[in-house]
């Protein structure tokens, strides 16, 4: 293994560094302005840093071992970083890519004489930060799909609202498919609800969700039940005919869970629970 | 050895968990509270869980336990103030405590302690009243 | 700049267990995972190591921060050589219990994670590794 890209570091990093700087600043253009200054040159340098390190550990081709395993970490990092800011994924690249330009001009300074040499040189540098830029790209793919993922959660939070009837009744219209991790929210909201305004009862409306396998009906149980671990009932209405049919069909057991075909019906039930009733306040008009 | 204090008002016994319970500890509670209830007569249990942050297959075990044992005791036993983590967490796990009843905090778990207990003494002083009256009844003849 | 670390734990006593559950506590609130992910992760590691130390007659915990993909994540490997678990998919199945009680648990805790691996020799011992992240 070559130890020339080892020896580069050893004798030039600082002057690497500040180069490399320039260039990153040169290639970003307009979108200079959203790097922080301090903290780019602190990502960079650490970079150097580790980059240099791994180098050392003599591996430049597979670039597996801990050491590489770090510039990758430090890569995850700064591309995450970049991604959140509104780096488009060639902005997030460049990071690596400048290094090309100060390295190759080191290079060609300590292999004067040996084309053959500088070019292989030049090849095993350049396959190098290819990797390692390629790699920003698939972390920022990563990321951009998780801020996706995200919003989708936070869409179907306000789409499962949970509602206060009245003291003590809450409800909530789920509308739309239930999977796990729907689910999983839902539940979260709903016990959070109950919690915060120490409701006793909550009615579970499905009339907006359309179909009813046993993964649902499951979902639902899970949710009456965590609901009935903190002291609350749950009421459970908008059954339509079909979904009725589907449930007996399926032999799902309901548990003595109370149902209601809909959710006014339920509200009824709920308040006649709480000692409630609805009474008139003027007389009916003569 | 530490064990968690159980408090006594009247004829209710109050428990709070308030530490990471061990193992020994959670079966050092469930044999003072089967004490407890039989020596004192109680006739009901409160358990405050708001302090604890995890509830495993073992403490809900114990849960339901003391809920059995407070029945057979003639006690009546409520579980106030789970969290919502716990809650999740332990539905996951496949635990429903469906023998147990909950309520969301002490306040709410005493009122319904003491609903249900009105109501078994007003069972209990129906079923003296029949007694007597079919007793005099048959005196008189 | 975070270097991943390990600890290994050593369970041999009850209050181990304990410690085991507040270590797995303490790291997941370190990176930051949701409340209800905590309480997970925690749960699950509290009915492994428990298994560990009452079937297992003892063992050891290692915990592992991960890194993928700049996600953050724990990993739990509970070792022992004890007697070994003689029919796997029938300790995970829901309700098995070979000892009174409810049983290994391994069937929930397996739910409370998201990665699940098992390994058991009769006579040798088992291993079981379990992956949240964050």
């Amino acid at each position: 293994m070559s130890t020339v890209l080892r020896d580069i570091f050893r004798k030039h990093e600082e002057g690497i560094l500040v180069e490399w700087l320039d260039q990153q600043f040169a290639d970003l253009g307009a979108k200079r302005q959203l790097l922080e200054e301090r903290g780019f040159k602190e990502d960079s340098r650490q970079f150097l840093i580790a980059f240099s390190a791994a180098v050392e550990s003599g591996d430049t081709v597979q670039l597996q071992g801990a050491a590489w395993d770090k510039v990758r970490a430090l890569l995850g990092e700064i591309s995450r970083a970049r991604t959140e800011k509104g780096f488009s994924p060639t902005e997030t690249a460049t990071f690596v890519f400048s290094l090309k330009q100060p390295l190759f001009n080191r290079l060609r300074t300590e292999l004067p004489g040996s084309p053959n040499d500088l070019f292989r040189e030049i090849w095993t540098a350049s396959e190098l930060l290819d990797k390692l830029g390629l790699y920003t790209c698939e972390i920022y793919q990563k990321a951009r799909e998780e801020v996706i993922v995200r919003q989708q959660e936070d869409m179907l939070e306000l789409s499962t609202p949970v509602i206060k009837l009245w003291d003590g009744i809450l409800a909530l219209p789920m509308i739309g498919t239930l999977d796990s991790g729907r689910t999983q929210t839902v539940m979260e909201s709903l016990l959070q609800k109950i919690l915060d305004t120490g409701a006793d009862i909550a009615i579970i409306d499905i009339t907006g969700v359309p179909t009813v396998d046993t993964l649902v009906a499951q979902h639902l149980m899970k949710t009456v039940t965590a609901a009935r671990l903190m002291g609350a009932e749950c009421i459970i209405s908008g059954i339509r005919p079909q979904i009725a049919q589907t449930i007996v069909h399926l032999g799902v057991e309901l548990n003595q869970v109370v149902t209601k075909a809909n959710l006014a019906d339920a509200f009824s039930v709920a308040l006649r629970r709480r000692g409630l009733g609805v009474g008139r306040q003027t007389p009916r008009s003569a | 050895m530490d064990r968690i204090p159980i408090l006594r008002m009247g004829d209710f016994l109050l428990v709070t968990i308030q530490v990471d319970m061990h193992d020994q500890l959670a079966m050092d509670l469930q044999d003072d509270l089967a004490n407890k209830i039989s020596n004192t007569g109680a006739r009901a249990v409160l358990i405050d869980i708001s302090a604890l942050e995890m509830v495993d297959s073992f403490i809900g075990r114990m849960i339901s336990n003391i809920a059995s044992i407070g029945r057979v005791l003639d006690a009546k036993t409520v579980v106030v103030g789970m969290q919502p983590a716990v809650a999740i967490t332990l539905v996951e796990l496949g635990l429903s405590l469906s023998g147990v009843r909950t309520a969301l905090n002490v306040e709410k778990g005493m009122d319904l302690l003491r609903a249900e207990l009105k109501e078994v003494n007003l069972m209990e002083a129906d079923f003296v009243d029949s007694e007597a009256r079919a007793t005099s009844a048959s005196e008189a003849n | 700049m975070l270097i991943p670390r390990q600890e290994r734990l050593l369970l041999q006593k009850q209050i181990d267990v304990s410690n085991a559950r507040q270590k797995v506590r303490v790291w997941s609130h370190e990176l930051h995972f949701s409340i209800v992910d905590q309480t997970k992760l925690v749960t699950a590691a509290s009915e492994l190591a428990r298994n560990t130390l009452i079937y297992g007659g003892g063992g050891t915990m290692l915990i592992e921060e991960l890194q993928e993909n700049g996600k953050k994540g724990i990993a739990l490997t509970f070792e022992d050589q004890g007697p070994g678990i003689p029919d796997i998919e029938l300790a995970l199945k829901d309700g098995y219990t070979s000892g009174g009680g409810l049983g290994m648990g391994l069937g929930g805790a397996k739910r409370l994670v998201h990665q699940f691996e098992i390994e058991s020799m009769i006579g040798r011992g088992t291993k079981i590794r379990v992956l949240r992240w964050q």
